[in-house]
């Protein structure tokens, strides 16, 4: 018996040894369990229906990405990035081309820094739209889901337009884009803009004012202010508690503070607010990428960095200099600066920060995502604790956490 | 113990969006589910969003990153000159090439005097990212908007040069002006540049 206990004991340090005279039982969250839209893994301790303690294990699908990105040229690793949160993979991609813009040092223009709000601000729409939808599915109302999910095909269709790819964008070159706004591109992004708001007015009539929805949510998964921002939230999850951090504003980047935009906050960072602030960021996209498609200044799609970007394809095709420059980047035998930098950019679910040591090499000498899935996670034990399991798997989809972006 | 509850600003822009009250009306909770109905059933009456594949296809964008082609040149000469740039940029190194020396009978096969013996793509590896498109200096390979069918074996899903490489067919040749810039597209024009004929 007392090895039996000690056995147990050393499994679930939380509990103290008086815990194990209740009659708990140990319950197996996934990690493949189909309401956790992921492979997460929780080790819940139930009391009946009650959640006394959870332990989260992650690494299930670790992919090593800080490692592998230590041996690849900075080009290469992009389509890395796409892979951390597959819901809105361009704005990894782009918060990682201006980490390395921000290490050598290259200053975009404004018309780069509109495309790239446009860009950031879709993809921060079809984020929340797949978050909030799929509150929505866990909390028994799968229709408005289906509703979303049209919407989120359309911006698909822009991405695929702007550079060929849906889920896994690979978007963007080091010092501005591959390809410029084609017309075709910018008529789906007018016929997005006109065609959503509707849609999500719909979404939110079947939904925020329900009672049987706010019941649902409304207290779940709470956390306060001070707990949040000693764990390190950021992004909806923070501004849910009340607390109006959020890097655009903060920290602008991309020229995000030549538009004005309403940070919505929560009062008490439970389900329903996570759910409300990442509704209303939504209106506020859209009238982010209206603005930036309107103020769209002309010019270059691409900074004149020849070392870094790659020459056009008509010299390279029939000069000697631009071909040698096109065998050096390719080959990343370029010299990069030594030194090391942050950047942190507003990915969808939260402060999606770059930190890269170089030596000068061809490779970054480390690299390291700050993931805010990761640290959301953290806190998933605290917020779940005493609470009932069918709560516990809306407080999950409510935070967010993509499973891609947790393992990296 | 001085304060209740501490609040944290940091803008002026900030904004309070959760009404967590309920007026009586939606404390009732009926108007909420019929509302909700009538949502559900007005889609009844709307145009249907699903495709009908394979009989109906979506529209694919032109500049869609899929299979790979290795392009021929006007008079049927396979452009790859077996740089390996390609496999360099690769990020999931999913191409091997194995290079060999143009002998004097095969001038009318290969453009170069150095060509891709075995150029191979492993499509369980390929990630579509569209670096080697980008990494060609000889416009040799290309992505296309065809996607990569499904099939048993992993041995079929490595494409060697008999399913990449171009038919030498003029007629058949796979068209991807759409994925080059227009001033690729003006060069191409000038035959007197030795890239062009």
């Amino acid at each position: 018996m007392e090895e039996k206990k000690n056995h147990i004991e050393a499994e679930h340090k939380i509990f103290g040894p008086e815990d194990f005279e209740k009659n708990y039982s140990t319950l197996n969250l996934g990690p493949t369990h189909p309401a956790t839209h992921g492979i997460f893994q929780n080790i819940l301790t139930m009391n009946g229906e009650t959640i006394e303690g959870a332990e989260q294990t992650i690494g299930y699908i670790h992919r090593a990405f800080e490692k592998i990105a230590e041996r690849r040229p900075f080009y290469q690793i992009t389509p890395l990035t796409d892979r951390l949160n597959y819901c809105s993979s361009p704005i990894n991609n782009i918060g990682w081309h201006m980490t390395v813009e921000k290490l050598l040092g290259v200053k975009t223009s404004k018309r780069i820094d509109y495309m790239r709000i446009i860009i950031m601000e879709l993809a921060r729409i079809t984020d929340h739209l797949i978050c909030n939808s799929v509150i929505g599915v866990d909390s028994g109302a799968l229709t408005g889901f289906i509703y979303l999910f049209q919407e989120r095909e359309k911006v698909y269709d822009i991405y695929e337009e702007i550079c060929g790819a849906r889920l896994t964008t690979n978007l963007g070159r080091i010092g501005g884009f591959e390809r410029d706004f084609t017309p075709s591109v910018i008529k789906k992004i007018n016929d997005f803009l006109n065609g959503l708001p509707k849609v999500l007015k719909q979404f939110e009539n079947l939904l925020i004012r329900n009672r049987i929805f706010m019941d649902r949510t409304i207290d779940v998964g709470a956390i306060s202010a001070e707990r949040a921002l000693n764990y390190g939230f950021t992004g909806p999850c923070l501004r849910a508690t009340g607390v109006d951090y959020d890097v655009r504003v903060m920290n602008s980047y991309s020229s995000y503070n030549d538009f004005d935009f309403i940070v919505p906050v929560g009062t008490n960072g439970d389900t329903y607010d996570r759910f409300c602030v990442r509704q209303e960021e939504m209106w506020q996209s859209i009238k982010l990428v209206k603005n930036a498609l309107e103020n769209l200044p002309e010019g270059n799609y691409h900074m004149d960095v020849p070392e870094f970007y790659l020459p056009p394809k008509e010299d390279v095709y029939s000069k000697m200099e631009p071909l040698i420059w096109h065998f050096k980047i390719v080959m990343g035998e370029i010299e990069v600066p030594v030194g090391e930098v942050y950047h942190s950019v507003e990915g969808g679910n939260g402060e999606l920060g770059f930190y890269l040591v170089s030596d000068g090499g061809r490779t970054p000498y480390r690299l390291h995502f700050r993931r805010p899935g990761f640290i959301y996670y953290q806190a998933y034990p605290e917020m779940i604790k005493g609470s009932v399991l069918s709560d516990a798997i809306l407080t999950m989809s409510s935070m967010n956490i993509i499973a891609g972006e947790l393992d990296a | 113990m001085t304060e209740e509850k501490k609040t944290y600003t940091f803008t002026t822009r900030s904004k309070v969006v959760s009404n967590k009250k309920m007026t009586f009306m939606e404390k009732i909770y009926f108007p909420a589910i019929i509302k909700g109905m009538l949502i559900t059933f007005s889609h009844l009456f709307k145009k249907k969003t699903t495709i009908q594949y394979p009989e109906v296809k979506r529209n694919i964008a032109e500049i869609y990153r899929g299979k790979h082609v290795l392009k021929r040149d006007d008079e049927g000469r396979e452009r790859c000159t077996a740089c390996g740039l390609c496999a360099l940029s690769c990020p999931a190194e999913a191409i091997t090439m194995i290079a060999a020396e143009r002998k004097a009978d095969e001038m009318h096969l290969y453009r170069e005097e150095k060509y891709a013996k075995v150029y191979e793509i492993n499509m369980l590896r390929c990630i579509f990212c569209g670096l080697c498109e980008e990494a060609c200096p000889k416009e040799a390979i290309f992505l296309t908007n065809e996607i990569v069918p499904s099939n048993y074996e992993r041995e079929n899903f490595i494409y060697g040069k008999d399913k990449l490489v171009e038919p030498m067919d003029k007629d058949k040749r796979i068209d991807i002006s759409k994925r080059q810039t227009t001033a690729v597209l003006e060069f191409k024009k000038d035959k007197n540049q030795s890239h062009n004929n």
